[in-house]
């Protein structure tokens, strides 16, 4: 009977065990494979490349060293530069005015605790891009980040930083597409086979 | 117990009955207070304010503490005279949060030598830096950041780290003399 009870407890334990990493598990986001389709990975991808050029995302892709401020995209002031890190030189470093979060008002920093640009070493330009050598450099681990598709789709999804985009603070336009109808087209792009647009796509 | 009862209005009995409920509230009170209370390390003194979390640094470091050497400016983090070290960062202490500072280390330019002696602060008055002055003390703790990291600054380097400070004066120029003039008096010795 002892033993019975023993096997039952080492067996509950160990079903919990298995059921807590089966749900860790279902926390990565694979993308779903669904018929190769150009047409429509394509069109998905050109709906995500309008939310990456907007002002929101690109302004902090910059194809230089200075990060890009409003609307207009005009060069930060203050003379703010990408430093090796991505985040500032000297005594002009993001954090020293971006807070952990917006700071109220118009005009004022907006704010995220990982405010700042891709790094110097993995830049991640948007700015310039077209939508062909902007899907291809998403693709591309050593130009992502060392990111996998599924990765990608996690970051677009998930991350904190992306996600200010959609809460850019007072007076800030938002991205052409909500959050959740951006990441259904990048499913929907990398599901349909990740194709990049042809090289005359605007 | 029915003798108790009788005793209902002696007031000895009842500061006996509700001595220890008193003390608890007292004490409750006592930690309570000290929980709300604000830790601020200025220039490696404790300082327990009580203040709104959301109160900017500048308010807190001025109005509470009385450290009025570090100015109000834009109060968007625009102009840089409210620079304050946090941690070893120039932040802007007009759109940083009582909260974000708490138990961090904070100098002010009151801290930044015990002497007035910081090779900064010699030649800033060596080379009479300062017209107005307003602005001088977030120059100087954005300049003792550059200098700290990289102790021989170019002309470019001091751009980099000085642009965000803004003087209304225009004493860029000397501004530039004198980091140089400081770079080159911590080379040969001078304490930071």
């Amino acid at each position: 009977m002892k033993k019975l009870a023993a096997i039952t407890v080492i067996l509950l334990i160990g079903s919990v065990i298995i059921l807590s990493f089966k749900t860790e598990t279902a926390k990565v986001d694979h993308p779903s494979a669904l018929p190769k389709d150009s047409v429509g990975s394509v069109k998905a991808f050109m709906s995500v490349y309008k939310v990456l050029m907007s002002a929101r995302c690109m302004n902090c892709h910059p194809s230089g060293d200075v990060p890009l401020q409003g609307d207009d995209n005009h060069l930060h002031t203050m003379n703010v530069k990408r430093g090796a890190d991505g985040h500032g030189m000297y005594a002009v470093r993001c954090s020293n005015c971006h807070q952990a979060e917006n700071t109220r008002g118009l005009h004022m920093p907006p704010g995220n605790p990982k405010w700042g640009l891709p790094p110097a070493d993995m830049r991640m330009v948007f700015q310039g891009r077209t939508p062909r050598e902007l899907a291809l450099q998403l693709l591309d681990p050593k130009q992502n980040g060392g990111r996998t598709k599924a990765q990608l789709i996690d970051h677009m999804a998930n991350d904190a930083l992306v996600g200010w985009a959609w809460h850019p603070g007072d007076g800030r336009t938002l991205p052409p597409l909500t959050r959740t109808v951006f990441v259904a087209q990048v499913r929907a792009w990398i599901a349909k086979g990740a194709y990049a647009p042809g090289a005359k796509a605007k | 117990m029915f003798e108790k009862c009788n005793n209902l209005f002696d007031y000895r009995y009842q500061l006996k009955k509700f001595t220890p409920i008193f003390i608890l509230v007292i004490i409750e009170t006592y930690l309570t207070i000290l929980s709300l209370m604000i830790t601020l390390n200025v220039n490696g003194q404790r300082h327990d304010i009580d203040a709104d979390p959301n109160m900017p640094l500048l308010w807190a470091i001025r109005d509470i503490i009385g450290l009025t050497g570090t100015k109000y400016g834009c109060g968007a983090a625009q102009c840089g005279a409210c620079t304050v070290h946090l941690n070893g960062e120039a932040v802007r202490s007009c759109v940083t949060k009582v909260s974000r500072a708490a138990g961090q280390q904070i100098v002010t330019i009151e801290g930044l030598s015990v002497a007035n002696d910081h090779p900064l602060q010699l030649a800033w008055n060596e080379l009479n830096v300062p017209q107005c002055g307003y602005c001088q003390s977030g120059q100087l703790m954005s300049a003792a950041v550059l200098l700290r990291e990289n102790p021989n600054p170019t002309d470019q380097d001091i751009d980099d780290a000085m642009s965000g400070n803004i003087c209304r004066c225009g004493t860029y120029q000397r501004v530039r003399a004198a980091i140089h003039k400081a770079a080159a008096m911590q080379r040969e010795g001078a304490k930071i």
